[in-house]
Order: C-alpha cells, then sequence, then structure tokens
C-alpha cells in the first residue's frame, strides 16, 4: 500500500465538482481549458489509487464512506466500491481526459461553461457507480441528466435542441415511477441501503412492481429496445465529447443499474421477467446491427451499434450466472472504450471535413495511412475480433448465455457476425478503394498529429491489454459477482423453501 | 368562568404578536415624516424587513417550548413555528421584491407594507389554531389584508378585476366555511377540534350533518389553497395582482390554510380518516393533473405559476391524505422549498416585466441566456427545482411527500403524482430551453429600473436555499423539530 487518502471516494467522486466550480471562477478561456484537464486528469490519477490499494479477492464493498444524510427517511451519504463497480469508475476517469482533451481542440464556443458542464457530469456519473443508497443513486442517476441535457442543447448539431429535450424527457418520465418503487421497498425492507436490500427478502408484490418500475427506467437509459428511440438523436447530435461520455459512461448507468438493483434485490421478479428482458436484448442485438448496416451518416452507424452492444451487457446481465455477469461488466468497460473511440475517430474525421456520410468518403488508405490504420484496429476492437478487448467480453456473456438459453446465445452470435459486416462495410467505404473526392486527397487531408495520437492511443492500448490479459480484470470482478450471485439465490432458496415448506423438508431429508 | 382557568399565555402568540407590532410601527413610521429633507418613507421596506426578521428570531427560540393557549383554541407546537418561519420566509422576500416594485404602482407603501405583516400575523395564527372558530378568524384576517392588496393598482383594470373576483369567490369560501363549521358544530357539539374529536370517539355525532360540514370546510378549505375544482380564480387573480403580492399569496395562503386543513383532519377527524382520505385523495389527483395539463399551454409567465401553484397544491396534499406525522413534516418541507424556488421564479417574473406593466410572457425569455447568463442560471435552478429534479429542494420536497403517500399505503397516488411531475418538467423546461437555445428578440431585455440590489439579493438568497436546501434537507428537519441549536451540533458532529 503506497499512498492512502482518507475519504478516498469522496475526494474522487467531488473533485471534479470542485474543479467546475473552478473553472467558472478562472478568467482566460485557455486556463479555462486547461484548468478542466488537469482536474479531469488529476480525478484519473486519484483513481487509480482503486487499484493500487485495492485488496485483491474481497468480494465485497472497499473504501466504505458512511455517514447519515436525512434521518426522517433513513437516507445516507454511503460510497463503495467493489468488483463491479471498480472498473466502470476507471472507465469514467480515463474518459474524462481524453474527452475534455478532445473538446480543448475543437471546441471555441462559451469554453467556461462547456467544461463546467462536463465536469459536472463526471461527478453525477461517478456518484452513481460509487453510491451505496439508493437514493443518493438516485440523486446522482437524475442529476446526470442536466449537464448532458445542456451540452447537447448547446453544442450539438442541426437538430440539437430536438435531441436535447427528448433525451431528458424520456429519461426523466422513465425514471418517474421508480421513485414510487424505491419507497415501496424502502417501506417494505426499512432501508435504502443497497448492500443489505441486497440480502432482504421482499414479498413478491412489491418485488414485481418494483422490478418493472426499475427496470422501466434502466431499460430507457441503457436504452433496450423499444426505448432506444431516443438514443439515435441524442448521439447524432451532440457534440463529439458528448457522444464519447453519452456511449462510454451514461449508457451504462442502466446497465449498472440493472445489474446491481434490478436483478439482485428483486431476484424472483428478475427471474420471472428475466426471459422478456432477454427478448428484447436480443432483439435489440439484431435490430441494432441490421439498422446499422444501412445507416449512411457514420455517427448514426456507431449510435446503433451501440444498441447492439447493449444489448450483449444486457444479455450478460439477464442470463445471471457467474461467466454472463462477469462478461457483462468486462464488456460495458469495453463498450465504453471501443465505441468512445470509435466516436473519437469519427469527431476527428468530421473536424477535418465536416460532414460523416460515409458516400463522402473512400481511399482514406492513401491519403491518412495513421488514421486509418487507428480506425481498423477501433472497428475491429468494436466488433470483437479475438486478441482485443470486445472479443473477451462477447465472448464470456456467449458462455454464460448459452447456459442460460441456447436459443439467445445463438441468435446473439448472428449478431457478431452482422456486427463484423457492418463494420466491415463502413470501413470499405471509408478507407479503401480509389480516391473519388479531392477533399480526401492527401493534399487537402491531414492525417493525426501528434496531440491527437495522445487522445487514440492510450485507448487501443487498452484494447490489446484487455483482450491478452483479461484475468488482470476478472481476478477484481469475479469474486464480487460470485459473491452478488451466492447472495442472490441463497435468497431465492429461502423464498421457494418459504413458500414450499413440505418440499423443502423432503429434500432436506434426502 | 372563573379568571383562574382563563388561560391566556401570550408567549404562545409572541410571533404573531410581533408582526402585529412591527405593522403598527411601520404604519407609525410612515407617519411621522411624510415630506420635508429626510422623508421615513424608504425606511419602511427596512422596518418590515427587520419585524419580519425579529419574529422569526422570536419563532426559532420558542421551538421546543410548545404551549397551548386560550382555553386550547391555538397551540404553539413545533409545526406552528415551522410554519411561522414558512410565512415570515414568504413575507421577507417579498418584502425584498416590494422596494422598487411597490412605489410604481401605488403611492401608499406604508399601508402596503403594514399590510403585508398583518396578512402574515393572520396566516401564523391560523398555522396555530385549534378551534375551527380561530381558523375563521384568521382566514378573514390574513383574506381581507389579500383583497386589498390584490387590488393595489387602482388604475388598473386587471387588478381591480382579480380582486373583485378574489373577494367575491373569497367571501363565498368563507361562507361556505362558516357554514361548514355550523354543521360541525351541530353535529359535535363543539369547535374545539378535541372536543370534535371525543365526540367522534364517543359515537355522538350525527353523521349525516357531520359529513355535510366536513364536505364544506373542504370547499372552503379548496379554494383558499385553489384545488381543482374549486381553483377558476387563481389564474385571473394571480395574473392581475402585483407581482409581489401574487408570490406571496401563492406561499402564504398555501401555508397557512394547509397548516389548518392538517390540524383540523388529523386531530378533529382523526377516526373518520377512512371516509375523507379517499376524498382527498382524489381531490389531489385531479388537483395536479389539471394544473399541469393546463399549464402546458399558457404562454404568459404569471399564468403558468399560476397553474403550477395549483399543481403544486396537489402535490402538498398528497402529502395531507394519509394524516400521518411523516406526511406533514413532508409537506412542512415541501413549503419552505416551494417558498424559495417559487419566490425566485416571481423574481425572474417581476425582472421582466416592463413599466406599468404586471406581467410577463415567455417569450421575452427567449435566449436571455446570451443576454443575462447569471439571471438564465438562477432561472435554471429554480424551474429545474420547480421541476423536482435532484439535487434541487424541489426534488427532496416531492420525494418526502411522496414517501408519506406510500407509508400510509397510498402508492397509486404517489404513483400518479410522479407521473405529474414527469409532465410538469415538460413546461418548466420549454421555459429553460428558450432561454438557452432560442434566438434573443427585440424582446429579450431587462430594463434597467426593474433590476434593482434588493432584488438581486433576492434571487440570490432563493437560489442559495433551493440548493442548500436540495443538498442538506437535514438542516430544515432538525431545525423546526429541535431548535437551531441543534442544527448547529449537528452540522459539526457531521464533520
Amino acid at each position: 500500500m503506497a499512498l492512502s487518502i482518507p475519504y478516498l471516494l469522496t475526494v474522487i467522486t467531488f473533485l471534479p465538482l470542485v474543479g467546475a466550480v473552478l473553472v467558472t471562477l478562472v478568467p482566460s478561456d485557455g486556463t479555462k481549458k486547461w484548468l478542466a484537464l488537469a482536474t479531469t486528469g488529476g480525478t484519473f490519477l486519484v483513481s487509480l489509487l482503486l487499484w493500487t490499494n485495492w485488496q485483491q479477492g474481497e468480494a465485497g464493498m472497499q473504501f466504505v464512506e458512511e455517514a447519515v444524510w436525512f434521518a426522517p427517511l433513513g437516507v445516507r451519504y454511503a460510497l463503495g466500491v467493489d468488483g463491479i463497480s471498480l472498473f466502470l469508475v476507471l472507465l469514467t476517469t480515463f474518459l474524462m481526459p481524453i474527452a475534455v482533451y478532445f473538446s480543448i481542440l475543437y471546441v471555441h464556443k462559451r469554453v467556461g461553461a462547456y467544461m463546467a458542464l462536463m465536469l459536472l457530469l463526471e461527478t453525477a456519473m461517478l456518484g452513481v457507480f460509487l453510491s451505496l443508497d439508493l437514493v443518493l443513486f438516485f440523486v446522482f442517476f437524475e442529476a446526470s441528466l442536466i449537464p448532458m441535457y445542456f451540452l447537447i442543447g448547446e453544442w450539438g448539431g442541426q437538430n440539437r435542441v430536438y435531441a436535447a429535450v427528448k433525451f431528458f424527457l424520456y429519461t426523466f418520465a422513465g425514471s418517474a415511477l421508480m421513485v414510487v418503487a424505491l419507497l415501496i421497498v424502502y417501506f417494505s425492507a426499512g432501508t435504502f441501503d443497497i448492500v443489505a436490500l441486497q440480502n432482504t427478502p421482499l414479498p413478491m408484490a412489491v418485488q414485481t412492481w418494483a422490478f418493472l418500475a426499475f427496470s422501466l427506467a434502466f431499460a430507457v437509459k441503457t436504452p433496450l429496445f423499444p426505448f432506444h428511440t431516443w438514443l439515435p438523436d441524442a448521439h447524432v447530435q451532440a457534440p463529439t465529447a458528448g457522444s464519447i461520455i453519452l456511449a462510454g459512461v451514461l449508457l451504462k448507468m442502466g446497465t449498472y443499474g440493472f445489474l446491481r438493483l434490478a436483478m439482485p434485490i428483486f431476484p424472483q421478479a428478475a427471474e420471472q421477467y428475466g426471459p422478456l428482458l432477454g427478448t428484447l436484448a436480443v432483439i435489440g442485438i439484431l435490430y441494432g446491427a441490421l439498422v446499422a448496416l444501412v445507416q449512411k451518416d457514420l455517427k448514426s452507424l456507431v449510435a446503433y451499434s451501440s444498441v447492439a452492444h447493449l444489448g450483449y451487457v444486457m444479455l450478460g446481465v439477464v442470463s445471471m450466472n457467474a461467466q454472463g455477469v462477469s462478461g457483462a461488466v468486462l464488456q460495458m468497460v469495453n463498450h465504453g472504450l471501443s465505441t468512445g473511440a470509435l466516436f473519437l475517430m469519427v469527431g476527428l474525421l468530421y473536424e477535418r471535413r465536416h460532414t460523416r456520410l460515409l458516400s463522402e468518403f473512400g481511399g482514406l488508405w492513401a491519403s491518412v495511412p495513421v488514421y486509418t490504420g487507428l480506425f481498423l484496429v477501433v472497428a475491429m476492437s468494436s466488433a470483437g475480433l479475438p486478441g482485443l478487448n470486445g472479443f473477451v467480453g462477447e465472448f464470456t456473456i456467449m458462455l454464460g448465455a448459452y447456459s442460460y438459453s441456447p436459443v439467445f446465445a445463438v441468435l446473439a452470435a448472428a449478431g457478431v457476425i452482422l456486427a463484423a459486416w457492418y463494420m466491415l462495410t463502413a470501413f470499405r467505404k471509408l478507407a479503401q478503394g480509389p480516391i473519388t473526392n479531392p477533399a480526401n486527397d492527401k493534399a487537402n487531408l491531414k492525417d493525426l498529429n501528434a496531440g491527437e495520437l495522445a487522445m487514440v492511443l492510450p485507448l487501443v492500448l487498452l484494447f490489446f491489454v484487455i483482450g491478452l490479459f483479461p484475468n488482470l480484470f476478472f481476478d477484481k470482478i469475479n469474486p464480487s459477482v460470485e459473491a452478488m450471485l451466492a447472495t442472490r439465490s441463497a435468497l431465492i432458496q429461502q423464498a421457494t423453501a418459504e413458500q414450499m415448506p413440505v418440499l423443502a423438508e423432503t429434500v432436506e431429508e434426502q | 368562568m372563573n379568571s383562574a382557568a382563563l388561560n391566556l399565555d401570550l408567549t404562545a402568540l409572541l410571533p404573531a404578536l410581533g408582526m402585529v407590532a412591527a405593522a403598527a410601527a411601520v404604519l407609525l413610521l410612515d407617519l411621522v415624516n411624510r415630506g420635508g429633507r429626510a422623508p421615513t418613507r424608504p425606511w419602511l421596506p427596512w422596518g418590515a424587513l427587520a419585524g419580519v426578521l425579529v419574529t422569526a428570531a422570536l419563532s426559532i427560540w420558542l421551538i421546543g417550548q410548545p404551549a397551548a393557549s386560550f382555553q386550547g383554541m391555538a397551540v404553539h407546537d413545533e409545526r406552528a413555528q415551522a410554519l411561522n418561519l414558512v410565512v415570515l420566509t414568504g413575507a421577507a422576500l417579498t418584502i425584498l421584491l416590494s422596494v422598487r416594485y411597490i412605489p410604481n404602482v401605488n403611492g401608499q407603501t406604508g399601508e402596503y407594507y403594514s399590510l403585508i405583516l398583518l396578512v402574515s400575523a393572520g396566516m401564523m395564527v391560523m398555522g396555530a389554531a385549534t378551534d375551527l372558530m380561530v381558523v375563521f378568524l384568521a382566514l378573514e384576517i390574513f383574506s381581507l389584508g389579500l383583497y386589498i392588496l390584490a387590488g393595489l393598482r387602482r388604475s388598473d383594470r386587471r387588478s381591480s378585476e382579480a380582486a373583485m373576483k378574489y373577494f367575491l369567490l373569497g367571501a363565498f369560501a368563507s361562507a361556505f366555511f362558516v357554514y361548514g363549521a355550523a354543521f360541525v358544530y351541530g353535529a359535535t357539539g363543539s369547535t374545539r377540534f378535541d372536543l370534535i374529536g371525543d365526540a367522534l370517539l364517543a359515537g355522538r355525532a350525527d353523521p349525516l350533518l357531520l359529513s355535510a360540514g366536513v364536505a364544506l370546510l373542504i370547499a372552503g378549505f379548496g379554494f383558499k389553497v385553489s384545488l381543482v375544482p374549486f381553483h377558476m380564480w387563481t389564474p385571473d387573480v394571480y395574473q392581475g395582482a402585483p407581482t409581489p403580492v401574487t408570490a406571496f399569496m401563492s406561499i402564504g395562503t398555501k401555508a397557512a390554510a394547509f397548516a389548518a386543513f392538517y390540524r383540523f383532519f388529523t386531530e378533529a377527524l382523526a377516526t373518520e380518516q377512512a371516509s375523507w382520505g379517499m376524498a382527498l385523495a382524489i381531490l389531489a389527483a385531479l388537483t395536479m393533473t389539471l394544473g399541469n395539463l393546463a399549464a402546458l399551454r399558457q404562454s404568459s409567465l404569471k399564468r403558468l405559476l399560476a397553474y403550477s401553484s395549483i399543481a403544486h397544491a396537489g402535490y402538498i396534499l398528497v402529502g395531507l391524505t394519509t394524516a400521518a406525522a411523516p406526511g406533514i413534516d413532508g409537506a412542512l418541507y415541501y413549503l419552505i422549498a416551494y417558498a424559495f424556488m417559487n419566490m425566485g421564479a416571481f423574481a425572474v417574473v417581476i425582472l421582466l416585466e416592463r413599466q406599468g406593466e404586471m406581467d410577463a410572457l415567455g417569450s421575452r425569455l427567449n435566449g436571455i441566456a446570451r443576454r443575462q447568463p447569471m439571471l438564465a442560471l438562477l432561472a435554471t435552478i429554480f424551474f429545474f427545482s420547480l421541476a423536482g429534479v435532484p439535487p434541487f429542494a424541489g426534488f427532496f420536497a416531492k420525494f418526502y411527500v411522496f414517501a408519506a403517500a406510500v407509508q400510509g399505503g397510498w402508492s397509486w397516488l404517489a404513483a400518479i403524482a410522479m407521473l405529474n411531475s414527469a409532465i410538469g418538467a415538460w413546461y418548466y423546461l420549454r421555459i429553460v430551453v428558450n432561454m438557452y437555445f432560442a434566438e434573443p428578440t427585440a424582446e429579450t431585455r431587462i430594463e434597467a429600473e426593474q433590476l434593482s440590489v434588493p432584488l438581486t439579493v433576492t434571487l440570490s438568497l432563493a437560489a442559495v436555499f433551493t440548493v442548500a436546501l436540495g443538498v442538506l434537507p437535514w438542516v430544515w428537519t432538525e431545525l423546526v423539530q429541535s431548535g437551531l441549536v441543534s442544527v448547529v451540533v449537528g452540522g459539526l458532529a457531521a464533520r
């Protein structure tokens, strides 16, 4: 244990908030930009302490902090991190400096407000992953809407206001009923403590309604088919850094919600509605992939590929076995890195050409080889090429899904083929063949410079690290996942025993 | 009745008396020097504000020393002090909003400030009343004052119309109330809440007379807090009255009437919860739904806030439906949160008004963020808070109230309320959209005479408390339940 900081999780969560306040106070745009970068970079470095000080093999929550927040309703300010949330936290702190650096290069309009909103968003996202209290979780979950709404609405593309409003209202309405559900849970179990709730059996009626309400909120956020319609709008209109964060982190709040709350707290209802969610996930995989296949705009292609990828994550979550869930956790990180990188690449191209239509491109191999080579790696990572990160996650999920339901696994495997298809098609249109448009000439199109490489290379490096040494990650993920699954099946067994005492006795006699 | 049995403990009434004394002082101060080299008139608002602050201090001091007085007709418990603080917050912010505003509307500023103070006194008495007659007295004290305040701008047709409408319908409501009180007296033989409760417990009440009486009382209360279907007057009166008065009405009236509401229903009718709980729940559902749906279509900011205020009355009523302690504490928290965020919203309206008018179209906010970024930021806080988005006070208020509803078994009502707050988010968000993303027009500007230091202070205070109450909700509950010392100690312990 090298360095340890008291209240580490609070520091990580609120460092960006402090940065946001400072950014609004310092005078010049230049200072604001570099201060924002320094804050996100600093947050990343501090969050690395989670990795270095990690209790290897420990399944429960680590670095726990706890204080009463609002006594009349038993609401606590409680933070903690385990193997399930660790990498989502690191993903967030890792992607933020990249997104901020991209913005430093390409955002010139009202820089102070932009950077402050990015930093506020980081605090909200980290809060979601670190909360151990349902109410605290919900507060961060909803609070993340405000900065994202302004980022899309102010710095987005042509249709930005429509997209921003749709994004806000969709997600706000989706989670409205969750408030009632979490109150019902509270008055049934007597606590908002997420860890305690995972160990508390709830009556079936409570489980059903609460599970459905939670699922609605998270399904909109994830987004699960058919609640995905806000996503292409939001993504296509969002500024590049917004897309990186939206795809990279924000969507994970939905799948994380399923994994941390909906599935383990309401185990029987989850069993009951699991096939439904699984079906929606598989539809999402196939539908997202097919729609991505016919996109003319590169960014909406990536957006629809997100729908498909999150379908895999959901499939792993729904399967609720060790491989499925561990794979889902890793795949959340993978999707964050790959899709974040894809949006980054699309953004870099857009800043050069101010178009994203695939028909405008062709032959980029010849003019911008470094960019094209990196794009290929990123695309392959997203499509799940063995040796890169995407493969490990998808393969593990497939194993889990197969033991849950072979049909789902087979259909999802078809999605992998489709993913390779649309990614390669996009790559062919983008990079291969002759240069048809003079704007793509070597003379007109600049390859990546050192600063841009500095954003892309860390991502690519991580693709290989995760792809080649997945156990570095699984070692930390697995104990928590297994513990969660064990608690969950104990709860289900207990409930079954209560429902059928005679049967339980006969089983014991045997 | 001999004098020994006469319980006249005036300490219990100190806050209300403080307000009356301040009102008298302001009136006198107005008379002292009306002309000459150093007229006292500019000092009136500050005198009134000092009165409010002293009263607030008294009220906080009284927390933890409950007293019943006047033969059990009034009681000063923690909730009465909490209500006092809500009313005083409203009064203080209203006074700050009025400093620049009122002299343009009506020269009689002395009367204006003393009326604000007297109306507050009436509202505070209402929060302490435990007898239908005292409730009625308090109702009339503050209503009469508000009728005058609504019609303050005598030359303006709208203002006079508002005053007239408010007076006529208010008189009707009062009549309903008295009639209902008479029925309840006939049924139970008393107007005192505890004695009514005893009579019901002993089964000495005539059920038919009682339900007729209670229905009439609900109608009377319903007018005051503008529950659907008794809300018709609200948009017109809100629009016609001078804006600081509207702001004050939206908070003070609601707070006072809801306080009497809960005392009557929990103390007098505790045994009848089953029969009137459903009636209140239906009223609440109707009120929030109609209020929100009507607000969707408003172009005038004051009418929008009027309908939004109807919707918020519905949310607060959700807390009272349960008649249990958490619901009432939740409603009080809601009221203080609402006091800050709604005062802030009305301060924004005032800024947008032009010389000589008393309303502003929502379109004047178009693109205001480009010209007044600070104002847009503060307005965003108020509107997001009104919509119930965390981490602002409005979220915790809804959460607290709906928690009580779920606890009391009214989950369906809480679900309707949450769906309503999603509808509400639509029109509040539209304002924010227009502020940031619409193109500024020639109408997008603030007239210099509307901008004043007291108004800026109001905006900042309202914003600070809207955020602070959302992030540190325990400060309020701790303050009204255990006093200031406990808040300070709690704050230190949390560190």
